[in-house]
């Protein structure tokens, strides 16, 4: 893996996720951000895909579950070339493809339509057993938020994912300990969850979820298991990168146009710094 | 479209489930995308066989449905044609959200079957007993509800739901059902069957599902009265006959819907929506009364909510009435 690059794609996707929410002026700024780093690695180093032909059969799939982070995933497919950067600055506009839950429908690049929390999951365990029918080595990577795990529904889907041998699932939970109405300890506590998903029978590895590095190989990990499906717990901080959101643990964010202004001139500099290096 | 009525109250000696299962097993050994998925239910609808035939393609999800409903989804998102059972409580009210979000309002076609709809889950009990299944669909855009009145009738079905596309929800008793149509009938998914019509039709009979046979019964006893009815089998509640709908109540000037499901969301007000809209109609409803179910023998149970050719021919000569 070239970790520069890396970097800077997550840099990049940081930027424009930004200014994806910034056009409008509100959003889910906090949980799309801290997952840049994880789409960068996919995106640019794992993951099989064609933004010319997003209905590739033999792509890999992604699934955000935790759908509300939309922009994210559409900084990064238009950085990638699935459709023009400025496209997603229609985001929640009317009649826009960029909503703010993911669209199946409406954006190219979106595997499954995601927003009810514990409802994606399902549909990726769906996607990774239709696979497995055909006899495919495509993979599905699916994002679940760890409020979102409160959902039981979550569970069913891991329970599933084991007793079927889904191997070619690896479930990322984004472990960034807020939700909506505060800390995830403080809504119900979960305790550790990395060892509830092991309890269920997964392969999993909990790891820094701003390390490229880190993500990188422990995805490399999780392809080389056999048997089983596996789950990368991603320490994150909610919000990573955005000057007005990055440790409050707010769920969304409705910052003042001189915040904008000063969060995304922050986001650029931090990308240029890295380009320049 | 032209069916062979035999209407003779007799049972047929085949369970309904075996419409499902062999149909299935057909359609499986002719198009490898079709899967079927369980919540472990299988042993009572015949479908284990497909299991044992297709281990990957027919399987369990196990005892939680919202799951299942959301790999239903999935699946098809991968190419594949997906069939879904479970019991009709579980298969609407427990699955609602995933199907409604993960299938229909995301484009992705899975073909439901709930079974034992209304008092056809008998000595199951209140718990078991949706009066509400159907209706929970017909509030889905885009959807295609079918309640099938015998084993002919829902082999068809079974036949095209393939083809179908969307979310389709099909509730059907595992039983035996009374015998409707013979060997030969054909069905087309979206039409209404006429069972008898006159020139001299003073009210029409809206049925489908076990309230079809109730519905000749019904026919018999008003025909030895001298009053002459039509009769329509509404297998399809949606997308609606509108037409024949329509033209019922413009030849007979009175319409009674009769259905195993609650009237305020089922065939009843689908009927009411149409006629109210379009060709306002005396209308009559029998059917569930806002009422839950309960455990019995399905005999007592169609006494206890109603739902007899006697309540049918009452609700026949109170439309009449109104007609002044």
């Amino acid at each position: 893996m070239d970790e520069k690059k890396t970097k800077l794609l997550a840099a990049q996707i940081r930027l424009e996720t930004l200014r994806t929410i910034g056009a409008l002026g509100f959003g889910h700024v906090p949980g799309s951000m801290d997952l840049a780093d994880l789409m960068a690695v996919l995106y640019g180093e794992v993951m099989h895909y064609d933004p010319k032909n997003p209905r590739w059969e033999d792509r890999d799939w992604f699934v955000l579950s935790k759908g509300h982070a939309g922009p994210v995933a559409y900084a990064t497919f238009g950085i990638m070339g699935f459709y023009p950067m400025e496209e997603a600055y229609t985001l929640n506009k009317p009649h826009t493809h960029f909503p703010s839950h993911t669209d199946r429908l409406l954006t190219p690049g979106v595997d499954l339509t995601t927003g009810s929390l514990g409802l994606g999951i399902s549909t990726a365990v769906g996607a990774a057993k239709g696979i497995k029918i055909d006899g495919k080595d495509s993979r599905v990577y699916c994002v679940v938020g760890d409020g979102e795990a409160d959902e039981g529904q979550v569970w069913e889907a891991l329970h599933f994912a084991y007793a079927h041998k889904l191997d070619n699932l690896t479930v990322f939970i984004d472990k960034n300990n807020y939700q909506l109405d505060g800390a995830t300890a403080d809504i119900l506590d979960h305790g550790d969850i990395a060892k509830k998903v092991e309890g269920f029978g997964l392969y999993v590895q909990e790891i820094d979820g701003h390390d490229v590095g880190a993500i990188y190989q422990a995805i490399m990990n999780a392809q080389a298991k056999k048997g089983v499906p596996s789950c990368i717990v991603l320490d994150t901080i909610k919000g990573k990168g955005a000057t007005f959101a990055e440790g409050t643990g707010a769920h969304s964010s409705q910052p003042s146009k001189e915040q904008w202004a000063e969060a995304i001139a922050a986001s650029e500099k931090a990308y240029e710094a890295l380009k320049n290096a | 479209m032209s069916v062979n009525l035999i209407g003779k109250h007799e049972k047929d000696p085949r369970a309904l489930r075996d419409a499902m299962a062999l149909t299935l097993e057909e359609l499986m050994a002719e198009d490898k995308r079709i899967c079927y998925v369980d919540c472990d239910l299988m042993n009572c609808v015949n479908t284990g066989r497909l299991h044992k035939k297709w281990p990957e393609r027919a399987f369990e999800a196990g005892i939680a449905e919202a799951n299942a409903a959301g790999v239903a989804a999935g699946l098809a998102a991968t190419g594949k044609i997906v069939f879904l059972h479970s019991f009709g409580t579980f298969a609407s009210r427990r699955i609602y959200d995933p199907i409604y979000m993960s299938a229909a309002y995301a484009g992705l076609s899975v073909r439901v079957l709930g079974s034992d709809p209304g008092v056809t889950a008998a000595f199951n009990g209140g718990t078991h007993m949706p009066f509400e299944d159907a209706g929970m669909y017909l509030s889905i855009p885009g959807t295609t509800v079918l309640d099938p009145a015998d084993y002919v009738q829902f082999q068809a079905i079974v036949r095209q739901l393939p083809g179908v596309e969307g979310v389709s929800y099909t509730r059907f008793a595992r039983k035996s059902h009374i015998t409707v149509y013979g060997e030969g009938s054909a069905f087309t998914i979206g039409k209404g069957v006429t069972l008898h019509e006159s020139a001299n039709d003073a009210a029409a009979i809206v049925c489908s599902g076990i309230m079809v046979d109730e519905a000749l019964k019904a026919y018999e006893q008003l025909a030895g009265e001298g009053i002459s009815v039509r009769v329509i089998d509404m297998f399809t509640w949606k997308p609606l006959d509108e037409a024949l709908l329509l033209k019922a109540a413009a030849d007979c000037g009175a319409i009674v819907t009769a259905e195993n499901h609650s009237v305020g969301n089922g065939l009843g007000s689908a009927v009411a929506n149409v006629l109210a809209a379009k060709k306002p109609t005396i209308q009559e409803f029998v059917g569930v009364q806002g009422r839950f179910g309960q455990v019995g023998a399905q005999d007592f149970l169609m006494d206890e909510y109603n739902l007899r050719a006697a309540d049918i021919v009452a609700a026949v000569k109170r439309a009449i009435a109104r007609k002044g």
